[in-house]
């Protein structure tokens, strides 16, 4: 049903809204639209563990949360002032098409498809995942060659979707989908068996097996049948924000291939070495460059961390290896371009 | 109707005399198409706007449009499908028309069941059992109360609290009931079943024939030919001869569980049960107190008046009382009937696949959301305006005869 509403809040901004207009300030409308506002509005699921889902404090926490910080961080120089705005898997795309949010970070895979038709467009990786299958112990099957004729619960409007539909294609195998919207529901049909498998991405359902109360009772297939880069998605036409979310990911590994962490952040203040420098704000006008801040890589780091403390604040507990999400001198994916 | 019963006002030319239209503002004629060209040139206007605005927006933005999607190859999966599909071959086009049709199955089961319940319970309302009235209002009570959506989570959470195939309750080892739903035996069907069927719609025909001239020998003589014998001849005992005489053949295609789930013969999803459930005691709420209104609005010397010929109970109600109750009942029964329809695109809930949720990840694949739901509105729109247009038909038909 929200996923409708999305939509029917882009149909009514595309018939009534008159055409973007470029804003003087900073040369970006969204940044500017989000000082102005005090707030950058960032689109999340808030119902996923390790990504998105309040405390017991009702403070947002996991890493498509911290994305968000982080972003805001880096635009308004203050974390607390990111407002999470929940979308679901059907309405997400409408809602940053329309302008509801900012930026999302909701676990969303890049595609070519997602790129090229929905006037939106990727600036980083915050998860390199795929898709999985998770399967009750009780049922005895040990790998998806083995689930031919299976039914399995799929959340519609997911990558995940195309992906097991291919992989049943390729494999000549069939499977029935059971597909709801509200991921609580399809993690009940999947509990209460009216689903053998349950299917996304497997960090995903590493997480949800492990928020379980007996994590045994389930097993994680080895196979993971695609990839899923999980990306951060802005609007296309506005490239200084995206610029702006881009490098706030370079600037937090880029923390993290130097050590330099939320804690010691400020010994590093008199550092000799210029990437340092330029990082930090001490030397260069990177800042004015992004239309920022000169401290915005400062804000970053000091509020949200380093790429790696953010994964050890989120993922780890999670009891999901790091693997190719590490940065690439740790033998990971994660690579940011020079900061100069 | 002979000449003489003509109203004389419209014979003996006391009609208005035709006038030329003037092109004059004092002629109300030339007024009133004026204010129509006016009126329609400015929605006119507005949908060019909107249309234009939309699509120039949309091209600003870089978000694809078009109807080109719908001979796209779909890849998005479907549970449960009336017509063949495959989602390497087939397009997101007949994506949507299994969506149609899979709305369209719930929604004639659902509101043929709802009728039948309805009725049933508007009737029982108004027994002069206590017991019976009591629970009856209940019912409407309760039904009326809950949110559809919160009825439609509860049918199907129930359903998932069945037991696994692997447990699955069995009736004669043919019929099982499990969470995945409920597996029917087919008849593997041969041509001496078509047979046998050609023969009984003949045979309709022929007791519908027979009892034709039962009913003029009725009236002529007053003495009524019995009808059943022949209805059974016709209907039972000749299809059954024919199917006996190609030799009897009778399989079932018995549904037997294999690996997860269970091949063979046919089933009812737990989703479209769910959903059908709850729509037709939803609706049959409503439409028992409209079948008791109608009722209620047939004056009671009618029934004193039926009784004094002697008829019973139930012939009073049904030769005399719904006749004339229908014509009070049937144009707000109309409305649940639409209502209906437009509440089985509370499927997504459940996970029925029904067109609002094939349409749904459609607009979500491909990201063309205005095309998605410009689909799914004119798709209820056809669908209710079949029903209206029939319904108003239906009501015209059975509308008092005035002489």
């Amino acid at each position: 049903m929200r996923g409708l509403f999305g939509a029917a809040a882009l149909i009514a901004l595309t018939c009534f809204g008159a055409g973007a207009a470029r804003a003087q300030g900073s040369g970006s409308a969204t940044l500017d639209a989000a000082k102005a506002r005090g707030q950058v509005l960032c689109g999340m699921a808030g119902t996923v563990p390790g990504f998105s889902l309040p405390d017991s404090q009702g403070v947002m926490r996991g890493l498509d949360a911290d994305t968000c910080r982080a972003v805001t961080a880096a635009a308004l120089g203050d974390v607390a002032k990111v407002k999470f705005v929940p979308t679901t898997t059907q309405n997400r795309f409408t809602a940053l098409q329309s302008g509801e949010v900012d930026l999302l970070s909701r676990s969303t895979t890049w595609t070519l498809g997602r790129e090229g038709n929905l006037g939106l467009e990727f600036a980083w990786v915050n998860f390199y995942d795929g898709t999985g299958f998770l399967v009750k112990a009780a049922s005895g099957v040990k790998a998806a060659k083995e689930l031919d004729g299976a039914t399995v619960c799929v959340q519609p409007g997911t990558s995940t979707e195309l992906a097991d539909s291919d992989y049943f294609r390729l494999n000549n195998m069939k499977f029935t989908p059971i597909l709801i919207a509200d991921l609580t529901e399809i993690q009940a049909a999947f509990l209460s068996g009216r689903c053998d498998a349950y299917s996304t991405d497997a960090s995903a359902l590493a997480t949800f097996r492990f928020t379980q109360p007996k994590a045994t009772d389930f097993v994680l297939l080895p196979d993971i049948i695609s990839k899923e880069p999980l990306g951060v998605m802005v609007r296309k036409g506005d490239d200084k924000w995206f610029d702006l979310v881009r490098w706030t990911f370079a600037a937090m590994i880029v923390a993290e291939e130097k050590g330099i962490t939320s804690k010691n952040i400020d010994t590093f203040m008199d550092s000799k070495d210029p990437d340092i420098r330029r990082l930090l704000g001490l030397e260069g006008e990177m800042g004015k460059a992004l239309g920022v801040d000169p401290k915005w890589a400062y804000n970053v780091i000091k509020q949200v961390g380093n790429l790696g403390e953010v994964w050890d604040r989120n993922i780890t507990p999670m009891g999901v290896p790091r693997g190719i999400n590490n940065i690439w001198t740790k033998g990971g994916l994660q690579y940011a371009p020079p900061i100069r | 109707m002979s000449d003489a019963t003509l109203d004389p006002r419209l014979t003996s030319g006391r009609v208005a005399p035709k006038r030329a239209m003037r092109l004059s503002w004092s002629d109300p004629r030339f007024r009133a198409i004026v204010w129509q060209v006016v009126i329609l040139g400015a929605v006119a206007a507005v949908v060019w706007y909107l249309i234009h605005n939309t699509s120039q927006n949309l091209a600003s933005r870089r978000i694809a449009t078009g109807f080109g999607f719908l001979s796209r190859t779909a890849g998005i999966p479907i549970g449960e499908s009336l017509i063949s599909y495959n989602p390497a071959e087939d397009t997101y086009g007949r994506a949507l028309l299994i969506g149609v049709l899979n709305t369209l199955k719930v929604a004639v089961v659902g509101i043929v069941l709802a009728t039948i319940l309805g009725t049933l319970i508007g009737i029982g309302r108004l027994s002069k059992n206590w017991l019976m009235a009591r629970l009856t209002a209940f019912y409407v009570e309760t039904i009326r109360d809950i949110p559809l959506l919160l009825q439609l989570l509860f049918w199907y959470t129930i359903l998932q609290g069945l037991p696994g195939p692997r447990n699955a309750l069995s009736i004669g080892g043919m019929v099982w009931l499990s969470n995945r739903g409920l597996k029917l035996p087919t008849l593997n069907w041969e041509t001496a079943h078509t047979v046998a069927l050609l023969i009984f719609a003949i045979g309709l025909i022929g007791t519908w024939w027979w009892n034709r001239r039962a009913h003029l020998r009725q009236e002529e003589t007053g003495e009524r030919p019995a009808v059943w014998p022949v209805a059974a001849g016709l209907l039972v005992v000749l299809p059954l001869l024919v199917w006996a005489v190609l030799g009897a053949p009778f399989q079932w295609d018995v549904p037997a569980l294999r690996g997860f789930n269970f091949t063979g013969g046919t089933s009812i999803s737990p989703e479209y049960f769910a959903l059908l459930l709850g729509l037709v005691t939803y609706t049959a709420g409503y439409i028992a107190e409209i079948v008791r209104s109608g009722i209620q609005a047939v004056p009671m010397g009618q029934w004193e008046a039926a009784g004094a010929l002697g008829l019973k109970r139930g012939a009073v109600l049904r030769r005399i009382v719904l006749p004339q109750a229908l014509r009070v009942i049937v144009p707000p029964m109309t409305s649940q009937y639409l209502n209906l329809i437009k509440n089985s695109s509370l499927a997504v809930a459940i996970g029925y696949q029904d067109l609002v949720s094939v349409a749904n990840t459609t607009l979500n694949q491909t990201g063309q959301a205005i095309e998605g739901i410009a689909v799914i509105m004119a798709v209820y729109l056809t669908i209710s305006l079949s029903i209206s247009l029939f319904m108003n038909w239906y009501n015209a038909h059975i509308a008092l005869v005035e002489r």
